[in-house]
């Protein structure tokens, strides 16, 4: 198999390895130090990055910054792009750059409503303007078009082709779950390489979603890479259950962290047994895991989930197809 | 219809301080629907503005008229005799109206009394809510009557975003219906769930608003 783009989880997922990516969120400032330090925490724990692109619609060093901050420290980023901020002359402009600029992976989102930025403590923009001008499966056949195609949305061609290893987010257990495969298959129609999915708990009700996607096909065409969101306390789990859709957190996970003595110590054990949990499930071929704001308990969570050391990969990439379609 | 809110009095004070005495006029078409500018409007809110100002030290005259329509001119003309008596014109219309009585009458000042907010249904006595947001390039016919451009906060084309809540409601207002669920259970009703797996193409703005100024040129119907 060819590879796509080249980028290292690419080659890790290619090669037949479990992957382990990992977010780092950028700062509500410009320093660069802020990236560089996580970088310094979180080297050699997973195979890519993932920098968010204005989580919750609130300003940030852009996904595009963070990712050659990263990329600069050593560490391979994955560069979140979302539909909510920019047209698609603004999109493929960026992509661009950013393909310019070293940055091997996209995750195509559609992004926080700008309203959400205004839910917490901060005032946020929730008067500003949105664009929507393309969806993110419309985003995702952009990108195909311009790596596989050298083309541009509009059919114009591009100097040479922009080669990305392609991201799509996917929330199986969100309202209407009927449509949940349905709308994975559309984003794997339209060139998602691989899967990051809303953060799972309940993974039972996970495991069936997997099952069907696996029986449609899809996770022959897709690597799929389970979200694990690292739980702080019992306060946090509920505000999860009850307020994030497609976050389905069981009652008996929410008493265990109510019960627990050192909610903190607590919660790095669960994430690593739903790591393990989710590692077991046919058509999962990696975690993306998110510790927000709190990413310095990662290197431990993922040593304790016996995923360390991340796989070296000096076989060159023809040999690596092969071992994965064994 | 066309959906209008009014303006807070003390905005409509601030624009209207220093003038002696006003035309205030109502429409009778949409901002009457939805009881926003039409007769009843115009003539709770003389005495209240006049009050208002009077407050502010300000002694306000107010003639009040409303039309069948102001976006149409044969109607907009019958403010004609009442101009000259007022020194400032304030309009209930939606902003067509509003356009259409500053475009006529050059000499007065017309000012806004409501905001326009969007094309909307009446859902129930005092609820309306958007439904159409005249993007140009209508595609109910593939999403089962249900327009996912003025009903889904992000406009999606292709499906709904993760942020459906439990109930079927919209992540980003929970009295709203998330459209993509409502879509998905029509086509799941008539059982073509997969007709919903075509994936729709970029969409071509340049019918609406982002095309320029949107311009309906009929040479049928020219003189």
């Amino acid at each position: 198999m060819k590879l796509r783009s080249g980028s290292r989880l690419e080659r890790v997922l290619a090669a037949g390895h479990f992957a382990v990516t990992v977010e780092v969120g950028p700062p509500q400032g410009p320093n660069p130090e802020v990236i560089r330090r996580k970088a310094e925490w979180l080297r050699g724990v997973a195979d890519a990055y993932n920098v968010t692109d204005n989580q919750t619609a609130v300003v940030r060093l852009s996904s595009i910054a963070g990712a050659k901050l990263l990329l600069e420290a050593g560490l391979e980023p994955v560069m979140q792009t979302t539909c909510r901020d920019r047209n698609r002359i603004a999109l493929q402009s960026d992509l661009l750059g950013a393909s310019a600029l070293g940055i091997k992976n996209c995750l195509c989102l559609s992004g926080d409503h700008q309203k959400a930025s205004a839910s917490g403590k901060l005032k946020g923009h929730p008067g500003a303007k949105n664009v929507y001008d393309v969806d993110s499966i419309q985003l995702l056949a952009i990108l195909q078009g311009m790596r596989d195609q050298a083309v541009q949305a509009s059919g114009d061609p591009l100097e040479q082709p922009a080669p990305f290893f392609i991201g799509a987010a996917w929330t199986p257990l969100a309202t209407p779950e009927s449509f949940r495969t349905l709308r994975l298959a559309k984003k794997i129609e339209a060139g998602a390489d691989f899967i990051q999915t809303q953060a799972v708990f309940d993974v039972a009700r996970f495991a069936a979603a997997v099952k069907k996607a696996r029986e449609m096909g899809l996770c022959d065409r897709v690597a799929i890479l389970a979200g694990i969101v690292v739980p702080r306390s019992a306060r946090m789990l509920r505000y999860l259950n009850e307020r994030v859709p497609g976050v389905e957190v069981p009652e008996e996970l929410i008493r265990r962290m109510e019960a627990a003595t050192q909610p903190a110590a607590e919660g790095k054990k669960i994430a690593k047994e739903l790591i393990e949990a989710v590692r077991v499930i046919p058509g999962v071929r990696g975690v993306h895991l998110q510790a927000i704001e709190n990413e310095a308990v990662l290197p431990e969570i993922i040593q304790s989930a016996d995923l360390l050391p991340r796989p070296e990969l000096n076989a060159e990439p023809a040999r690596a197809a092969s071992i994965r379609n064994r | 219809m066309i959906i209008a809110e009014s303006k807070p009095i003390l905005e409509l004070v601030h624009q209207l301080s220093g003038r002696r005495r006003i035309l205030l006029t109502g429409c009778a078409c949409c901002v009457a629907e939805c009881a926003a500018g039409g007769e009843r409007e115009v003539e709770t809110l003389a005495p209240l503005l006049r009050l208002a100002l009077k407050v502010e030290g300000h002694s306000l005259e107010i003639l009040t008229k409303t039309v069948e329509r102001q976006c149409e001119w044969e109607f907009v003309e019958e403010l004609a005799e009442l101009i000259p008596q007022a020194d400032a014109v304030l309009s209930l219309a939606c902003g067509i109206g509003v356009q259409a009585v500053a475009e006529r009458f050059p000499e007065i000042p017309v000012y806004p009394g409501v905001n326009t907010t969007s094309l909307a249904l009446r859902e129930e006595p005092g609820l309306w809510a958007a439904r159409c947001q005249a993007c140009g390039d209508c595609v109910l016919g593939e999403t089962f009557g249900l327009c996912p451009i003025a009903r889904c906060a992000k406009s999606l084309q292709n499906g709904p975003c993760g942020g459906t809540r439990k109930n079927g409601k919209c992540e980003v207002d929970e009295n709203v219906d998330c459209v993509w669920n409502l879509i998905v259970e029509r086509a799941a009703a008539k059982g073509r769930l997969e007709s919903l797996l075509r994936i729709r193409q970029p969409k071509d703005w340049s019918n609406s608003h982002h095309g320029g100024p949107k311009r309906m040129l009929r040479e049928d119907l020219r003189p």
